[in-house]
């Protein structure tokens, strides 16, 4: 996945990805995959100030920016929501805020993982997204 | 399977379980394995014919009406009043007041006999192995009356110290609120012995009974406790009713929860003076649908045999937990040589979340996380646990599940 391409080719990407894997288990098991190949976080960003934290699973997420654009880095304790947390990272590292803020994020429900989204308090993905956002918005303001 | 002689056989358990709507269901496409009762049970038919009944037949508002409905309203919801003193065996109904759950049963005994008792320097002990609704209150109280709170620690099995719980014991302690059954581990504490202990000390104990109620015979009077809370929900019985036991004499003499009316004798803007046991805890207007079908889960509960029912659920637990060893690096937490139908347990580094987010994918409900138990998590050295649950509905082929169910998710995530 090109860094230059758009979140929209990012998505297409993911879905096109799903779309092989019939199974519930090929779905998760790919998922699992992508929450091993994740590199961890390097321990020194395992800091307080940027824990996500979700009532039963931990998310860490960094951010920079770089040349107008946004990159991110995350990790989490539960390996299932490690490989969510790389999909959100493959679209949404490497674009400007601008995109960020635009982005919809379509592609959980095409690959029929919106409920882990819905799972607010136990796994703290959606509050990552926000706190993606978060970290675009004010880019965005140090551009402006 | 096993093929040793069980108190249910098939046909029985079948025949419970065509009582329960729910369990009909399928998740993700397989029958529903429902092993997350210690978080709610579900519900019989019996109990929800109940609801629909009352706001079809009987709907009006309760005590104060002279008309057909309200009569009838009001027969029932006391109807269950007494049935609630029948089943835990209260000397009599007037110590038993209905309140949204055990949280709230708890609540109200730490903000009224907690305010009026507790002073500077005393002390009330709890333990480790309590949930956040038999820990909070008790903080906010001690903070408020500058009272110290001690904690009787447990053994790497499960089970309380009462060596420890012995020295813990001071003329100071006025209260010891513990839970009966760990709805973490399972264990089963030895009640009697704790209240006698904490008796001989003179103090007073409140029983959170949440997990107890529907596994355990409960006599309020033989145990002796002097406050007993359990919630409906986790007794088949909907949710937001549950029950405040208290001994009648501290009731009386306890000042009341929160005002308004129902609890009321007369009012003036001069003085208000108070209704008597127990409507004097009970301000507006009750849950007096969900209260009327409590007595249809109890009912329920009784009919189907209370011996037989946790006789079922010790054979499932003992099934589960015979299987559940066979798993290689499967460690289970809470191994009290009492115990009842819970089991808690983590394989190799596995996070627990990851377990049931694939469990739920083979239609297996369990629960996952800290259980509200963060202090003894923290105890035992763990985030949180994997923790199935067992009810009367359950049978050993969903057991069976539960562990093909472990093994795949083992092999998808290792």
């Amino acid at each position: 996945m090109g860094e230059s391409s758009t979140i929209a080719a990012r998505e297409a990407e993911i879905i096109e990805a799903f779309a092989l894997l019939d199974s519930w288990e090929e779905k998760y098991e790919y998922i699992i995959e992508l929450g091993k190949k994740l590199p961890p976080l390097d321990e020194r960003y395992k800091l307080a100030e940027n824990i996500i934290k979700g009532c039963q699973s931990t998310v860490w997420l960094v951010a920079n920016y770089s040349d107008g654009k946004v990159f991110f880095k995350a990790d989490s304790d539960a390996v299932i929501v490690k490989g969510l947390v790389s999909l959100l990272i493959k679209v949404l590292s490497g674009v400007t805020p601008q995109e960020i803020l635009q982005a919809q994020l379509d592609f959980l429900q095409e690959i029929g993982m919106m409920t882990h989204l819905a799972q607010t308090r136990s796994n703290g993905l959606r509050a990552m997204i926000q706190q993606m956002k978060h970290y675009a918005l004010a880019f965005q303001s140090i551009n402006s | 399977m096993e093929t040793s002689t069980h108190i249910l056989n098939t046909l029985q358990v079948e025949d419970i379980r065509n009582q329960f709507p729910i369990l009909k269901r399928t998740i993700h496409n397989k029958p529903i394995v429902y092993l997350d009762n210690a978080a709610t049970t579900q519900k019989p038919m019996v109990v929800i014919d109940a609801l629909s009944h009352y706001y079809m037949h009987s709907n009006a508002n309760i005590h104060r009406g002279i008309h057909t409905l309200a009569e009838e309203a009001t027969a029932a919801y006391e109807a269950t009043r007494t049935a609630v003193q029948v089943f835990i065996n209260a000397s009599c109904t007037e110590e038993i007041i209905f309140t949204r759950g055990t949280t709230e049963s708890i609540n109200l005994v730490a903000n009224t006999w907690g305010r009026k008792n507790i002073q500077e320097g005393d002390e009330i002990i709890i333990s480790e192995m309590e949930h956040h609704s038999n820990i909070v209150p008790w903080q906010i109280l001690c903070e408020e009356k500058k009272a110290v709170l001690k904690v009787i620690p447990i053994s790497d099995e499960g089970e309380l110290l009462l060596d420890v719980y012995r020295q813990l014991l001071t003329p100071k302690t006025k209260l010891v609120a513990i839970t009966y059954v760990s709805n973490s581990l399972g264990t089963i504490n030895p009640i009697s012995e704790i209240i006698q202990m904490a008796h001989n000390a003179g103090a007073l104990v409140l029983v959170d009974g949440a997990q107890a109620t529907v596994h355990l015979d409960i006599d309020v009077q033989k145990m002796d406790c002097d406050f007993y809370a359990f919630s409906g929900h986790k007794i088949y019985a909907p949710t937001g009713v549950g029950v405040l036991y208290g001994k009648k004499a501290l009731l009386e003499a306890m000042p009341v929860f929160m005002g308004g009316g129902e609890m009321i004798k007369e009012v003036s803007f001069a003085k208000t003076t108070y209704a008597e046991l127990p409507y004097k805890y009970e301000a507006g207007t009750p849950n007096i649908a969900d209260t009327i079908a409590l007595k249809a889960a109890i009912d329920f509960m009784r009919e189907t045999d209370v011996a037989m029912i946790h006789q079922h659920e010790k054979e499932l637990l003992e099934y589960a937990t015979k299987q559940m060893l066979q798993i290689p690096n499967l460690r289970i937490y809470g191994t009290a040589e009492n115990k009842t139908g819970v089991i808690s347990f983590l394989v190799n580094n596995i996070h627990p979340q990851d377990m049931g987010v694939l469990l739920d994918n083979q239609g297996i409900a369990v629960r996952t996380g800290h259980h509200c138990t963060q202090p003894l998590m923290h105890r035992l050295g763990i985030p949180g646990t994997v923790r199935a649950s067992f009810a009367v509905y359950n049978t050993m082929e969903e057991v069976d599940r539960l562990i093909n169910g472990i093994q795949k998710s083992i092999k998808m995530l290792l």
